[in-house]
C-alpha cells in the first residue's frame, strides 16, 4: 500500500472536486453542499489510510513521486512527506469537511453563488495539501502563490465587513512577501546549481553572505504568512471579514504554512544563516507573544480577537522553532496541529455566535449562554483549550515549547511564560463578557439567539472537542510521527540538545 | 571599371518576408480591383492566408543559420523564432482587426478624410463599413517586422524600422469613433518615431565613422564589421559610445521603454484598440529581437560600456511603468504602462548576455504577447453606447454581469501579475533566472520589487470587476463574434499552456538561441 501515490492523488483529488461542484447548476446549492462534503470527505478517509501506512520509524521523507515538468529549469513534480507534512496534512483533511459542514448556510446569505463557494473551498484544499506535500521549491513556491487566489475569493466575495479592503490586503501582503521569496527561490536555483529538488538542495554549500540573503528572503515571507510581528498586521483584517469557516482554515491551516516553510526550507537549506538570525527571531516570537495577547485583551470584535490570539500563539510556535532544541521544535510543530484544531474551533464557534447575533462585536452579547447553553459551554472549552489548559491538547504543546526553550535560553521561556497568564486574561474576559453575567434584554429580541446547537453544528464541534480532550491526554500517536523529523531538521542545522534536558531525574537522583 | 556583383540571394530563407511584402502589394491592387462589397472579405482572407504561408515557410526554413542577401539579412535560430512568434501574434491580432461583429462594420473608420466630430463624421460612425486598407498596411507592417528582427546591418535595420512604422502610424489614426483623440494618438506616434528615426540614423552615420580606418577593412554597418571595430578600432571610443548611444535612443523608442515611453499611453489609448494589441505583441517582439540583435552580435564585445547604462533604463522603465500604472483610471493606458514596466523586464533579459537569457527573453516576448493580444480582445467586448468603456469606473460588477468574460480577464490579469500557474510566472522566471545567473542582481531584484507594486493596479481592476456591485453605467459585454473568439481563447489557453507546460517552447527557444555573426 505504501507504493500508492496518495500525496499526488490528494492533491489532485480536491480539485477534481472543486471543478465538479463548480459547474453543477447555480440553483441546486443544496447538491452542491453534499458533493462537496462528500468529496472531502473521502479526502479524509485517504488521509487516514495514508497516516495508518506511514513509517514513524521509517525513512525522514516517504510517499516520495517525482514526475519531470519543466527538464529545462531542473523543476518536477516531487511530493514527500516528513512527519511535520504527515501531520499537517491530517489537520487539513480533517478540517476542511468540518468547515464544510461549519459553513451550510453561509454563502446563501452573501446573494453569491453558493456552488462556487464550496469550489473554493475545495480548491483551496488542493493547495493547501500541495504545500505540504511538495518537496521540489519550485512547486512549492506555485502552491504558496496560487493558495492566495482561492482565499482572496473567499474573503473578497463571501467576507463581512471591509470584506474588499481586507481581501486585497491579505493578497498584497502575501504576494509582496511571495515575490521576497520568488527572488530567493531564484538565487538557491543559481547557487545550487539549477535544481529545485530539496534533497539536492539540502546537499549545497552556500558562502554565508549568499546564504543570509537567501534566507531573509524565504523568512520574510514566512513571516509574513504565518504572521510574526511586525508583519501581522493583515491577519486581524482578513480574519475578521472573512467568513467563519474561511476563517478557520486561513488561520488553522494557510497560516501554518509559514511556520512549516521555516522548518521545511529556512532551517535546512539554510543552517548557518538560521543560527546568525535566531536572536532575531526569537525576538520577534517574544515581541508577538506579549503585544498580541495585549492587542487581543482590548478586541470588541470577535474575530478580530481570535486573530490576535493566533497571532500571539505563532509567537509560541516561533519561538519553539528558534530554540533549536528537540523538545522546543516537537513542540512547536504539535502546537501548529493543536493551535489549528483550538483556534479552528474557536473560530467555527465564533461563526456560530455571530449568524445568530447578526453581529460580531462583543459589546452586542452578554449573558448569552442563559439563551443557548450549550453553545456557550463549547465556546468556553474553545477558549479554554486556546489558553492551553492542562487536559487540553494545547497545553502539552506549549509546555513542551517553554520547557525546551528553557533549557537554552532563560530569559526568552520566562517572558513567554508571561503569554499564558495574558491569555488566560483575553479568553476568560471574552467569554465573561459574552456569555456569563446578566442577560443583554437585546438578546432576547434576536431569533437566532434562541435556537442552541443543531445537530449538524453538533457534529461540527464534537470531532474538534474529541481530538482536543484526546491528544490532550494521549499525544503519543503524534509525537512519535513529529520526533524523527524534528530531530532529522535538528540535525540539519547541526544542533545537538544540551546534555540535561530530558536528564533532570537522573540528576536527582545523584 | 569594376563590374556590379549582385549578391546572392536564398529565396526559401527570404521567404516568409517576401510573402508578406507580395501580399501587401496585391493587396493593394486587391483595392483598386475587387468591388467594395467582397474587399473586406478578400482581404482578410489573402492575410490571414500569407501569414499561415509564411509561418509554414518559417518552419520549413526552421534549421536555417545563414547570412544572405550580401550579408545584410541573417536567417538565423533568434531569426526564425522570433519571425514565428511575430506571425502568430499576428494572426491573432488579423482576426481581432478583422472582426465585424462586435461593432457594426467592424473597428476602423469608414472615410478617414472626414473632418472629426462633424456630422459626416458621426453618420459614418453608425455603423458603416470600415477602411479595407487597413489588411494592406498591416501586412506591410508584419513585412518590415520579419525585416527588422533579421537585418544583419544597421542600414537594412533602419529601413525595416521605417517599413513596419509608417504603417502603423497610419493605423493608429484610423479609430472609428473618437476620432481626435485617434488622430492625435497618430500625430505624435508620428512625430515622435520620426525623431526616433533619425536618432536611429545619425546613430548609424556615427558608428559607420568608427568602423572606418581598421588596417585591411573596409568601413561598414553591417554588424561582423562593428564587431571588430569594438575591439580593433583606432578611432575614439567617444564615437561608439555616441553611435551606441543614439542607436539604443532609436530601438527603445519602439520598445517603449523610459524615458523615450510617453507617447506609450496616449497611442495605446488613441489606436483602434485591435491595432493597439498588435503594437503591444508584435512591435515589442520586432523592437526586443533588433536590441538582442545589435547588442549581442554587433556590440557584443562591448558589453562592459553598455550593461550600466542600459541596467539603469530597465530599472527606470520598470518604475516608471509599475508607479503610473497605479494611478491609471482608464484600462488601455493602465495596459499601456503595464507594457511599459514589461519592457523594463524584458530589458533585463536582454542584459544577460547567456544563451540562456537569449531564450528567456524570447520565451517572455511570446508568453506576453500571447497574453497582451488576449486582454486587448476583452477591451474590445466591454462596450456601451459609445463604443469601448475603457474608463475603469464602468468595469465595476463586471463579473456579476458577465462572469465568463470577466474570468478570463481575471486570468490574464493574474498572469500579469506574475501568478504561478500561468505564463506570466513562468516567463519572469525565465527572464529573472539566467540574469541572476549573469550576475545582475541589482536588476532582478528591482524586478521583483516593481512587480509587487505593479501587482496592485491588476489587483484593483480584479476588485472592481468581482467585489464591487454593478452601477448605472456598468456596460454589457458583447458577445463576440467568431474572430474575436478565437483571438481571444488563443491568448487565454496559450496563457494557461505555457504557464503549465512550458518545456516544449522552452526547448524550441533554446535550440534556436545562437546568432550566426
Amino acid at each position: 500500500m505504501s507504493n500508492f501515490p496518495f500525496l499526488s492523488v490528494l492533491t489532485v483529488a480536491p480539485l477534481v472536486g472543486a471543478l465538479v461542484v463548480a459547474f453543477l447548476p447555480r440553483h441546486r446549492p443544496e447538491l452542491a453542499k453534499q458533493v462537496a462534503f462528500a468529496w472531502s470527505l473521502l479526502v479524509l478517509v485517504l488521509s487516514v489510510v495514508m497516516w495508518a501506512s506511514f513509517n514513524a520509524g521509517g525513512d525522514r521523507f516517504q510517499f516520495r513521486e517525482s514526475y519531470s515538468w519543466i527538464p529545462n529549469w531542473g523543476v518536477s513534480f516531487t511530493f514527500a512527506a516528513d512527519g511535520i507534512a504527515l501531520v499537517m496534512l491530517m489537520l487539513i483533511a480533517v478540517l476542511v469537511p468540518l468547515v464544510i459542514l461549519a459553513s451550510w448556510h453561509d454563502a446563501e446569505s452573501s446573494k453569491r453563488s453558493v456552488p462556487v463557494y464550496f469550489a473554493l473551498l475545495l480548491a483551496l484544499e488542493c493547495t493547501m495539501i500541495g504545500v505540504f506535500a511538495a518537496a521540489d521549491v519550485f512547486l512549492f513556491y506555485v502552491f504558496f502563490e496560487v493558495m492566495l487566489v482561492p482565499m482572496y475569493f473567499l474573503i473578497g466575495s463571501y467576507g463581512g465587513h471591509q470584506r474588499q479592503y481586507a481581501a486585497v490586503k491579505f493578497f498584497l501582503y502575501s504576494l509582496v512577501g511571495g515575490l521576497f521569496m520568488l527572488a530567493a527561490v531564484i538565487g538557491l536555483w543559481v547557487v545550487g546549481g539549477k535544481t529545485f529538488d530539496w534533497q539536492a538542495l539540502s546537499q549545497v554549500d552556500i558562502s554565508t553572505g549568499t546564504e543570509r540573503w537567501l534566507f531573509l528572503g524565504f523568512f520574510l515571507a514566512f513571516a509574513i504568512k504565518a504572521p510574526f510581528f511586525p508583519f501581522h498586521t493583515w491577519l486581524p483584517d482578513a480574519g475578521g471579514a472573512a467568513p467563519a469557516g474561511a476563517a478557520a482554515l486561513l488561520v488553522g491551516v494557510l497560516d501554518k504554512v509559514g511556520t512549516f516553510g521555516i522548518l521545511r526550507y529556512c532551517l535546512p537549506l539554510f543552517p548557518e544563516a538560521s543560527k546568525w538570525f535566531a536572536p532575531w527571531a526569537l525576538a520577534l516570537g517574544v515581541i508577538g507573544i506579549v503585544y498580541a495577547a495585549l492587542l487581543a485583551v482590548g478586541q470588541n470584535d470577535l474575530k478580530r480577537l481570535v486573530s490576535y490570539t493566533s497571532i500571539a500563539h505563532f509567537g509560541f510556535i516561533g519561538v519553539g522553532i528558534f530554540a533549536f532544541t528537540t523538545q522546543a521544535g516537537t513542540g512547536a510543530v504539535l502546537y501548529m496541529l493543536n493551535h489549528g484544531l483550538a483556534t479552528g474551533l474557536l473560530f467555527l464557534v465564533v461563526g456560530m455566535l455571530i449568524s445568530r447575533r447578526g453581529s460580531a462585536l462583543i459589546s452586542d452579547f452578554g449573558g448569552a449562554g442563559k439563551l443557548v447553553p450549550l453553545l456557550a459551554g463549547v465556546l468556553f472549552f474553545a477558549g479554554l483549550a486556546s489558553l492551553a489548559l492542562p487536559g487540553t491538547a494545547p497545553f502539552i504543546s506549549e509546555f513542551l515549547v517553554l520547557i525546551g526553550t528553557f533549557t537554552v535560553n532563560k530569559p526568552v521561556a520566562v517572558i513567554a511564560t508571561l503569554g499564558i497568564i495574558l491569555a488566560a486574561a483575553y479568553v476568560l474576559w471574552m467569554v465573561q463578557r459574552t456569555t456569563q453575567g446578566t442577560l443583554n434584554p437585546a438578546l432576547t429580541e434576536v431569533d437566532g439567539m434562541r435556537r442552541d446547537l443543531n445537530l449538524r453544528e453538533k457534529a461540527v464541534v464534537a470531532p474538534l472537542i474529541a481530538l482536543i480532550v484526546l491528544l490532550g491526554f494521549y499525544p503519543k500517536p503524534v509525537t512519535d510521527v513529529i520526533n524523527p523529523a524534528v530531530q532529522a531538521t535538528m540535525d540539519d542545522i547541526g544542533k545537538s540538545d544540551p546534555a540535561p534536558s530530558v536528564g533532570t531525574v537522573q540528576e536527582a537522583h545523584r | 571599371m569594376t563590374e556590379l556583383k549582385l549578391p546572392s540571394l536564398d529565396y526559401a530563407a527570404l521567404a516568409p518576408i517576401l510573402i508578406m511584402l507580395g501580399t501587401a502589394l496585391l493587396g493593394v491592387l486587391v483595392e483598386a480591383f475587387v468591388p467594395r462589397r467582397s474587399r473586406h472579405l478578400v482581404q482578410l482572407t489573402l492575410a490571414l492566408l500569407a501569414v499561415l504561408a509564411a509561418l509554414t515557410m518559417v518552419v520549413f526554413n526552421a534549421d536555417d543559420r545563414m547570412l544572405t542577401a550580401g550579408r545584410a539579412l541573417a536567417v538565423d535560430g533568434p531569426t526564425l523564432f522570433l519571425q514565428g512568434a511575430i506571425l502568430v501574434l499576428a494572426a491573432m491580432a488579423l482576426l481581432l482587426i478583422g472582426d465585424r461583429s462586435v461593432e457594426r462594420g467592424g473597428a476602423f473608420v469608414a472615410q478617414a478624410a472626414v473632418t472629426a466630430e462633424s456630422a459626416d463624421d458621426r453618420r459614418q460612425a453608425e455603423g458603416r463599413n470600415g477602411l479595407t486598407e487597413v489588411y494592406p498596411l498591416t501586412t506591410f507592417a508584419i513585412g518590415g517586422m520579419l525585416i527588422f528582427v533579421a537585418a544583419n546591418d544597421l542600414l537594412t535595420m533602419f529601413i525595416a524600422l521605417e517599413v513596419f512604422s509608417l504603417p502603423l502610424y497610419l493605423l493608429c489614426a484610423l479609430a472609428r469613433r473618437r476620432r481626435l483623440l485617434s488622430q492625435e494618438a497618430a500625430m505624435k506616434y508620428f512625430l515622435l518615431g520620426a525623431y526616433a528615426s533619425a536618432f536611429f540614423l545619425f546613430g548609424v552615420a556615427l558608428i559607420y565613422g568608427f568602423t572606418a580606418g581598421i588596417p585591411g577593412r573596409t568601413a561598414g554597418v553591417d554588424f561582423a564589421t562593428i564587431n571588430a571595430a569594438v575591439s580593433e578600432s583606432p578611432a575614439s571610443p567617444v564615437l561608439l559610445f555616441a553611435g551606441m548611444a543614439l542607436l539604443a535612443i532609436g530601438l527603445l523608442f519602439k520598445a517603449a521603454a523610459a524615458p523615450f515611453h510617453v507617447w506609450t499611453p496616449d497611442v495605446y489609448q488613441g489606436a483602434p484598440t485591435p491595432v493597439t494589441g498588435f503594437m503591444a505583441a508584435c512591435t515589442k517582439v520586432a523592437a526586443f529581437g533588433a536590441l538582442l540583435r545589435v547588442f549581442h552580435v554587433a556590440f557584443a564585445d562591448a558589453g562592459w560600456d553598455f550593461t550600466p547604462v542600459l541596467g539603469a533604463v530597465a530599472v527606470l522603465t520598470m518604475l516608471v511603468g509599475a508607479v503610473l500604472a497605479v494611478t491609471q483610471t482608464d484600462i488601455k493606458r493602465l495596459l499601456a504602462y503595464s507594457s511599459i514596466a514589461n519592457a523594463g523586464y524584458l530589458l533585463v533579459g536582454v542584459l544577460a548576455p547567456s544563451r540562456d537569457g537569449l531564450s528567456g527573453t524570447m520565451f517572455y516576448l511570446v508568453a506576453y504577447g500571447f497574453s497582451v493580444l488576449a486582454a486587448f480582445a476583452v477591451v474590445t467586448l466591454v462596450r456601451d453606447a459609445d463604443g469601448e468603456a475603457t474608463h475603469l469606473s464602468h468595469w465595476a460588477g463586471l463579473g456579476r454581469r458577465s462572469p465568463f468574460f470577466a474570468g478570463l480577464f481575471t486570468f490574464i490579469l493574474l498572469a500579469f501579475a506574475g501568478i504561478p500557474l500561468t505564463s506570466g510566472f513562468t516567463s519572469k522566471f525565465a527572464i529573472f533566472g539566467p540574469a541572476l545567473a549573469e550576475g545582475q542582481t541589482w536588476l532582478v531584484i528591482a524586478g521583483v520589487l516593481t512587480s509587487m507594486v505593479l501587482a496592485f493596479p491588476y489587483l484593483r481592476v480584479v476588485v472592481l470587476m468581482w467585489l464591487s456591485e454593478p452601477g448605472e453605467s456598468t456596460p454589457t459585454v458583447t458577445v463576440p463574434g467568431g474572430l474575436t473568439s478565437a483571438a481571444l481563447m488563443i491568448g487565454v489557453l496559450a496563457t494557461l499552456v505555457l504557464g503549465i507546460a512550458p518545456a516544449p517552447l522552452l526547448d524550441l527557444a533554446a535550440g534556436a538561441a545562437e546568432f550566426v555573426r
